[in-house]
């Protein structure tokens, strides 16, 4: 290498070279984002390589903060909620909820019956589509191209259908205080039927051509085994806790909505590696199925906004409560606390991708690059959501 | 015209010959291969430039060439641009011994294979050049693997072509299409199925094609070695990579099956046709199969592969010593 050149620009920034102080002589560090191909989206990971093998990983975050928090300081209650849909683009519904529950519970809010179905079905179409997207990005990330054009071809079916109700196609922001913003009517319905078959019949093609390739197999199987006690010190949620045989859901754990009604099995792995994460995910996609057809058969007629529910004006009650719900990604928690006003004077979210993420840290030490993103797409993180 | 000895000018001529079809066939591989895994995608693949699409390389060709050649900071200057002239021209080297048809061969040596795969063994020179002089970390990496996973499947590369050798008694290539027949069950895959699988494995990852096109792994090198190539530089790398492929099927359909030999259709036909299959496969293998890890990737070669070879390479030796006994 010519060494009269500047080489002052591959020192990295602060958080790089603070990284490079306790790194081993000889060691190559190694800035992985924030623009890389297998980081989705803005996500920056700073790795110390020894060789091909990951001494250390230390994610930073911030490239995409947004403010939502703040932004609820300065917004009344109802219209903060189109923020939610943007925090996480995967499972917008589920922040919808999330939000919207906390205020109805602190305001003491009863959601019609009808609106609670739609929530539901609505909620775990959104969770099918979430999963696919993860589905396809972590085959991309393995090297496999072509699923993910199969996974966005069943996922465009899921979106031309919340669209109809929800009037958006990715950053919903459909549920009110007090119900949701449309009824699904007839033609919507009509689709949801038909799409419950078709796509039960796609996903045991997915298991023949891509679950079950030897290929796929090799590269996950036994790699980023996180062990149930690591997952609770972490706060580890949603697939990545059932993943490891922790049987921790939300929709079972402090049931809400109509969820106590419906029969699903709650799927957990025993084999705690990037392959029980992914058979949880597969599996869940069935019992969203599952839960949306029978939601289908006992949603009853009636009113899907409670009457006279809160206007953009409304005052929300003192007092403070708490929400959680089911995510595609984890546990989902909004915490509120109203000082009487018309903006809520604090709210906190939860993203359970925040806790997942932390988890990569030590899962990736002393493994190969290959299978250190390997480990970060099998997290399923979404950054906006990280960062909020 | 004495002064310009023929075999001098067959030489040039075919060397010209070769060159323009080199060019011919990257645009139509870019074709094919955007063309295949559009319908393997269940997209319809480039469709507006052109019936069907067969413009859009040129006009990739033409984007490509307009582009600015970026250097990155701290490179070397003169080893970076050398990178991707030194993975294209051997490659033009390697058209020269193909017995295409009966007689149809640019160069007539009956050391042919040998030059193949001495020349084969420069491209691995480039991956090296490309990640060392880039001055950039993915590069590296790449560039590291490249080389780790070509000198590992040289080997068993080498010795399944080496069976085929023995039986044949000749390292020409046109004696070792001459020795087979017209039919399927008169081809040298009949006789060493074995070496054929090593082979085609070999040179998936000799060509550094998806499954194991680990030197470029992109969702984990970005682009590896050549991450900082832009415009015709990346292009050459690009070209390299398809007429690297047009090569070993080439080579492929020479040894194992029975070359330019068919029924009813002239020789040449035969031997494009077999080609075109050849690396019909290997395009289905990239757009179906996730990538395998770089320790797995050595794994099958040192553990799988190269046994395998050594054992079929022994076992060919004794069966052809019996034969000349017999």
């Amino acid at each position: 290498m010519t060494t009269s050149q500047n080489n002052d620009h591959l020192a990295g920034d602060f958080y790089t070279q603070n990284f490079a102080k306790t790194a081993k002589d000889g060691n190559l560090i190694l800035n992985l984002g924030p623009q890389h191909p297998s980081t989705h989206g803005v996500l920056r990971v700073v790795v110390e390589l020894d060789g091909e093998y990951v001494m250390r990983a230390e994610p930073i975050l911030g490239y995409l903060h947004r403010m939502h928090e703040k932004m609820a300081e300065v917004k009344t209650a109802a219209q903060f909620i189109p923020n939610m849909g943007r925090v996480d683009y995967g499972h917008a519904l589920g922040w919808n909820w999330a939000f919207v529950g906390a205020v109805e519970k602190l305001a003491d809010i009863e959601v019609p019956e009808r609106a609670e179905y739609v929530r539901v079905i609505t909620c775990e179409l959104n969770r099918i589509a979430s999963h696919l997207l993860w589905w396809g990005a972590y085959l991309l990330d393995l090297g496999a191209f072509t699923p993910i054009m199969y996974a966005f071809d069943d996922r465009e079916k899921v979106l031309d259908i919340l669209q109809i109700p929800t009037g958006s196609r990715l950053t919903y922001s459909y549920f009110r205080i007090g119900g949701v913003a449309q009824d699904l009517n007839a033609d919507c319905i009509r689709l949801i039927r038909a799409f419950i078959p078709w796509f039960r019949s796609r996903l045991p093609m997915y298991k023949d051509l891509v679950s079950d390739n030897i290929i796929l197999r090799k590269r996950i199987e036994g790699i980023g085994v996180i062990e149930p006690d690591a997952c609770r010190r972490f706060g580890a949620t949603g697939p990545v806790a059932r993943g490891s045989g922790i049987n921790y859901d939300v929709r079972r754990a402090t049931p809400y909505s109509m969820y106590p009604k419906l029969d699903f099995v709650v799927p957990t792995s025993e084999l705690k590696d990037a392959r029980g994460r992914y058979d949880v995910r597969m599996i869940e996609m069935e019992q969203s199925l599952r839960i949306i057809e029978q939601a289908l058969d006992l949603m009853p007629e009636g009113e899907v906004l409670v009457k006279g529910a809160p206007k953009p004006s409304w005052k929300v009650p003192k007092g403070e409560a708490y929400f959680a719900v089911e995510g595609a990604r984890g546990k989902i928690g909004a915490y509120v606390v109203s000082d009487g006003g018309k903006n809520i004077y604090r709210t906190k979210l939860r993203a359970p991708g925040f806790c997942n993420l932390s988890l990569f840290a030590e899962v990736s030490k002393g493994t190969i690059l290959a299978d250190a993103v390997a480990i970060l797409g099998s997290l399923d993180l979404i950054i906006p959501e990280i960062d909020r | 015209m004495n002064a310009i000895p023929a075999e001098l000018l067959r030489i040039i001529i075919g060397l010209v010959a070769v060159a323009v079809s080199v060019g011919l066939i990257g645009l139509v591989m870019v074709w094919v291969e955007r063309k295949v895994a559009g319908h393997i995608q269940r997209r319809p693949g480039p469709f507006e430039v052109g019936p069907s699409g067969v413009l859009q390389p040129l006009c990739d060709a033409l984007k490509l060439v307009g582009k600015q050649l970026f250097m990155p900071n701290g490179a070397d200057p003169i080893l970076f641009w050398l990178a991707p002239v030194l993975s294209f021209l051997p490659v033009l080297l390697l058209f020269l011994p193909l017995p295409v048809g009966d007689g149809i061969q640019t160069l007539d040596v009956n050391l042919g294979l040998l030059l193949i795969l001495a020349f084969s063994g420069l491209a691995v020179l480039s991956v090296l050049l490309a990640g060392w002089a880039s001055n950039n970390k993915y590069g590296l990496l790449g560039a590291a693997r490249g080389v780790a996973q070509a000198v590992a499947y040289e080997i068993p590369l080498l010795l399944s072509v080496l069976a085929v050798a023995f039986v044949s008694g000749s390292l020409d290539l046109a004696q070792v299409v001459k020795l087979q027949g017209t039919w399927p069950w008169n081809w040298n895959i009949m006789t060493q199925p074995l070496a054929f699988l090593i082979y085609i494995v070999s040179a998936l990852g000799e060509t550094n094609r998806a499954p194991f096109d680990l030197p470029e792994a992109e969702s984990e090198l970005t682009a590896g070695f050549h991450t900082e190539y832009s415009g015709m530089g990346f292009g050459l790398f690009f070209l390299a990579e398809y007429a690297n492929m047009v090569v070993v099927c080439s080579v492929a359909t020479a040894l194992f099956l029975g070359g330019w030999h068919g029924p009813v259709l002239p020789g040449p036909v035969w031997f494009v046709l077999k080609v075109s299959a050849l690396m019909l496969l290997m395009v289905f293998a990239r757009w179906t199969y996730p990538r395998v890890r770089f320790d797995q990737l050595l794994v099958i070669n040192w553990k799988w592969l190269l046994p395998l070879a050594v054992a079929n390479l022994l076992l060919t030796a004794f069966f052809v010593k019996l034969a000349q006994f017999a």
